[in-house]
């Protein structure tokens, strides 16, 4: 299968998510062309640390959002603690203040939702395990704006009820593996 | 880096939803002269929709015939259009930031002038009469509070917050290095914590748009947190060179945690003072 290049890519993850997310991270080539956003929920009142964490998991550079920062291709950014993180236009990504979603601030939805309005069928979305049902708006927005939706196996994952909840609530492209995902990850046409 | 270079298009609601968007600021501008024409757009987005679910609406342009037709809702739904989220002491390191760095420059001063740039709902301007009434300051300062929401105004000026949210401002409070207890600036009543009025005997509340109005005084130092994240970039180069020509040479300018001087037009006008705080200094030229 040979889906074609997407011109971004938008990650959400929950309990359990660290582990997943490394696994998943570490199978994004050094050449991988398109920006990589994620949204791990972190406690609001402290620094998270996880992108110091995963950087070394990753090829790719691993850092934390500033508002404003330009989307750059091959660059993977999570969203701040107590901040959510928006795509504001094709180059420039956005944090806000907004209230939480769902008690979680960053929380997936707006990452999704922003990113399906800016990038439309361009925009490959990733959900992973997660005890909330954060993410299924997201997942929602993004199919109804043409883009590809891959959700991780609610069998596989730590926590089933974040990926149970998108695919009863939005369905899928793809209901993967992580090991899938890092085969499809390969398939995508440069 | 390699550049992605296929052309993506919006869909075709979203395109039309930004239409209608554009119209609604373009109207409220019109009518009323707030001007939310440069904000950034995805959380406006998200707080249209926001407004669309709590009124019941199908459709944006529904939101724009109510705004306009009828004032009063407008003041209601203002609240969709800016973000009052806050807390007293919020980001205790940039308060323990202000009393290393600043503090001890602003003493130097016969009298220092402290402009709160979007203070909405007042938060962090009581907390920084706290500051400087603990530093031996605040009898020589003056503190302008400025914002565009006059609910947000007024409620800033009540100096009155729920009570159940003293716990958390305690803490921030503590973790800011405070001097004594939070609960010996705020006496209970009115069904809240009402602030010390004491406190805001050198505070001046105004109205005050960074999207339209210009420099009124000059500030030794202007402390605008998590509203430039609101604001589109154009925007942010507006409101920081207010800032800027606001400042006397070297005057302070204290930012929110993840807002960055680095993307914008005035990156080379400030020196960062405690980066990770995101307090700056202007600088000398």
């Amino acid at each position: 299968m040979t889906l074609p290049f997407p011109q971004a890519v938008v990650i959400g993850a929950s309990a359990g998510g660290v582990q997943a997310l490394r696994d998943v991270l570490g199978c994004f080539p050094a050449t991988f062309p398109a920006p990589v956003l994620v949204v791990q929920h972190i406690p609001r009142d402290r620094p998270s640390g996880i992108p110091a964490l995963l950087d070394g998991s990753c090829a790719l550079p691993v850092a934390e959002a500033q508002d404003k920062e330009p989307l750059c291709g091959g660059v993977v950014l999570f969203a701040p603690p107590d901040y959510h993180l928006l795509v504001e236009d094709r180059t420039t990504v956005s944090l806000s203040r907004d209230e939480p979603v769902l008690y979680s601030r960053p929380a997936i939805d707006p990452l999704f939702e922003s990113a399906a309005e800016v990038f439309g069928e361009g925009l490959l979305a990733i959900l992973l395990t997660g005890a909330s049902s954060d993410g299924s708006a997201g997942v929602a927005a993004v199919r109804r704006e043409g883009g590809i939706v891959w959700i991780q196996d609610p069998d596989e994952a730590v926590a089933p009820i974040m990926p149970a909840s998108a695919i009863a609530h939005a369905g899928a492209d793809a209901i993967v593996t992580l090991g899938d995902l890092c085969r499809r990850l390969g398939t995508l046409a440069p | 880096m390699p550049r992605v270079v296929l052309e993506a298009l919006m869909s075709a609601e979203t395109e039309l939803f930004d239409l209608e968007l554009k119209v609604l600021l373009e109207a409220v501008y019109l009518r009323y002269h707030y001007d939310f024409r440069h904000y950034a757009v995805s959380s406006l987005r998200r707080r249209m929709r926001h407004a669309m679910g709590r009124y019941g609406m199908e459709r944006l342009s529904d939101l724009q015939h109510r705004v306009i037709h009828d004032p009063a809702f407008f003041a209601e739904a203002m609240q969709y259009f800016t973000v009052q989220v806050s807390e007293m002491f919020r980001d205790p390191g940039y308060f323990a930031a202000l009393r290393e760095h600043a503090i001890p420059v602003l003493k130097t001063y016969p009298s220092i002038k402290v402009w709160i740039a979007g203070c909405s709902t007042g938060e962090e301007v009581w907390s920084m009469a706290i500051l400087l009434e603990e530093e031996g300051l605040l009898d020589r300062a003056v503190i302008y509070a400025t914002d565009i929401n006059p609910a947000a105004l007024e409620a800033a000026e009540s100096g009155v917050f729920p009570l159940d949210r003293m716990a958390l401002f305690s803490r921030n409070y503590q973790a800011a290095g405070g001097r004594r207890s939070l609960s010996e600036y705020f006496t209970t009543g009115y069904g809240g914590a009402v602030f010390d009025r004491r406190l805001k005997k050198q505070v001046v509340f105004a109205d005050h748009s960074l999207a339209t109005d210009a420099v009124f005084s000059e500030v030794h130092l202007v402390s605008c947190r998590n509203v430039l994240i609101y604001f589109n970039r154009e925007l942010q180069d507006r409101a920081v060179g207010l800032f800027h020509d606001s400042l006397v040479r070297r005057g302070f300018l204290g930012l929110g945690a993840k807002e960055s001087l680095q993307f914008g037009a005035h990156a080379a006008d400030f020196e960062a003072c405690a980066p990770h705080e995101r307090l700056y200094r202007r600088t000398a030229s």
